[in-house]
């Protein structure tokens, strides 16, 4: 819990996420940030990245709406923003403009307190000899893209929705090389019938390990199939590791309702199971997949009351 | 011939159901030591000896058809066993599959120049707004291994270019991944912009991708849904069956 004599809100002085992950603070993270965009004009399969340059005000927006909403910290939007990703639409000669501007409309809303958290999403690649790119292509694409981060403001990255563990370590090193940030990663873990393993055959023990070793301040889970498993998960991991965690849950496995998604996790039912997350000493909370403002704004009614 | 290679006699211990082991074995024991070898050389992901085993076979005077069924394909039905089972994941399937490309180069143009009838005609793409290929082209892989014909239509796949390519080739299956949560209901509009031409019961339609469900498949109108590249496979052949009865009917 925070010192109960300081508001990050309010704070003047400057105070690191990771000197509050010390002090033993748990964080509220955001929401998910294409669910969001989509509802404000992204097509589906559009390119989110493109936003931070031709709408602006709607990607300020959403980082504003989840600060007020309670976050202590927000995501930029840029996922996909490394060179494989953005190559698919094009644009692999504005990853540096794309990232910049994304760290800089979430900084231009953040509140003293508030910390902007460049997202750093999977390649879509495959690395040698599975696929075509090569270890120092993909580090290099990394650094191109946490660097613009950087240089656009963020307190720290966060290297999500991983599945092979050499393409989520390159970007960890990628990040401690080349900036000065704080570094999280986040893995995928879905359920078989031998436990949970990212698609790439990884259990979270070895995730947890294997991340940390690469230089990674935090570890932990994002998007997976609802808030349940997640805790499973967080278990798992906390067994092994005693640094500081992180837990970005989906709402849910969605359903198809009139051919449109609806993720069934409320902010209620997800705000409940955050408690238990931060009981288990996930550091910092947040959503995935299918989550908004008012799944944050439950969560922090839940941890702060 | 009972199994005699120990290596796939020892990979064979992955497959622990009975009707498996039954129809796996029945497969293996149809081939001789060579076929024994190549399954193992598949299920190990050895592209270089699929490559040798497949010419070597070939030469000594086997049928292409024996040489896909008794080697290859028994191979990959271990693998799809162990990759359901999560004792392998993503990318030993994918080595596999290179190793299945390796000896299927060989063994294709043969199957083609013979007149061979395809088990059935697909077309395939990632749907509209969804540019991920890797499930799908691990899929095609599989169903060409099996002896379907596929025209990959690659990724943002419209469905007025659905209705087209599977026009054009005389499809017996559409079929559509998506990786996105976000667009997988293209998969039901798809569909649905079949319905409005009035050409949906001309087609089978099967839905795949890492967040499809069954549920999803049912919902948006589809006729069948792989969870992964292996039941793919195993569905399509079971729609085509029914495709089949339906037109005879």
């Amino acid at each position: 819990m925070p010192a109960a004599n300081w508001n990050p809100m309010t704070s003047t002085t400057t105070v690191t996420l990771l000197e509050r992950l010390g002090r033993g603070d748990t964080i509220i993270s955001d929401g998910a940030t294409g669910t969001y965009l989509q509802e404000h004009g992204l097509e589906p399969g559009g390119c989110p990245e493109e936003f931070n340059v031709s709408h602006p005000d709607i990607v300020r927006d959403m980082a504003k709406r989840y600060f007020d909403a309670g976050s202590e910290m927000v995501l930029t939007n840029s996922f996909g923003g490394s060179k494989f990703m953005t190559r698919k639409y094009g644009f692999e000669d504005q990853v540096a403009e794309f990232n910049r501007l994304a760290a800089e409309h979430a900084r231009s809303v953040a509140p003293p307190g508030g910390y902007v958290i460049g997202s750093v999403g999977p390649t879509g690649e495959f690395l040698e000899p599975l696929g075509p790119v090569s270890e120092k292509e993909m580090y290099d694409a990394f650094a191109e893209q946490i660097t613009a981060l950087a240089e656009g403001g963020a307190d720290g990255v966060v290297i999500e929705t991983m599945t092979a563990i050499e393409e989520a370590t390159l970007a960890v090193r990628a990040a401690k090389d080349n900036t000065d940030l704080l570094v999280m990663s986040t893995m995928v873990y879905d359920p078989g019938p031998r436990g949970f393993f990212t698609m790439m055959g990884i259990t979270p023990e070895r995730g947890v390990k294997e991340l940390r070793e690469a230089g990674a301040d935090v570890v932990g889970t994002n998007c997976g199939n609802g808030i349940e498993r997640m805790i499973e998960i967080a278990r798992l991991m906390r067994a092994v590791d005693d640094g500081f965690m992180i837990v970005h849950s989906n709402a849910g496995i969605p359903a198809i309702i009139d051919l449109e998604i609806v993720y069934p996790e409320t902010p209620e039912f997800m705000a409940e199971h955050f408690k238990t997350l931060r009981d288990l000493g996930i550091n910092i909370l947040g959503g995935c997949c299918g989550t908004g403002p008012d799944h944050i704004k439950a969560l922090g009614i839940a941890l702060r009351g | 011939m009972p199994i005699v290679h120990e290596g796939l006699a020892r990979e064979f211990e992955y497959v622990t159901r009975e009707d498996e082991r039954e129809m796996i074995l029945a497969q293996i024991e149809a081939g001789d030591a060579l076929m024994q070898q190549m399954a193992y050389s598949l299920i190990t992901g050895d592209h270089h000896a699929i490559d040798e085993l497949t010419q070597k076979a070939l030469g000594e005077g086997r049928e292409a058809n024996d040489i896909l069924d008794e080697g290859l394909i028994a191979g990959m039905a271990v693998v799809g066993v162990k990759f359901r089972d999560n004792i392998i994941f993503v990318p030993e399937v994918l080595i596999a599959a290179r190793a299945m490309k390796a000896g299927m180069a060989h063994i294709d143009p043969i199957l083609s120049a013979s007149g061979v009838e395809p088990v059935g005609t697909a077309v395939f793409g990632t749907v509209k707004g969804d540019l991920h290929d890797i499930g799908k082209n691990l899929c095609i892989m599989m169903m060409r291994g099996a002896g379907f014909i596929v025209h990959d239509l690659g990724v943002d796949t419209k469905p007025d270019e659905f209705i087209e390519a599977a026009d054009e080739n005389n499809a017996d299956l559409v079929m559509m991944s998506a990786l996105l949560t976000t667009t997988m209901p293209n998969m039901g509009r798809t569909i649905t912009a079949f319905e409005d031409m009035g050409i949906r019961d001309e087609y089978k339609f099967m839905t795949g991708g890492a967040s499809v469900t069954q549920e999803f498949a049912d919902d948006m109108g589809a006729d069948g849904y792989g969870d992964n590249a292996i039941s793919c496979v195993a569905k399509a052949k079971e729609l085509i069956g029914v495709a089949q009865t339906a037109r005879s009917g």
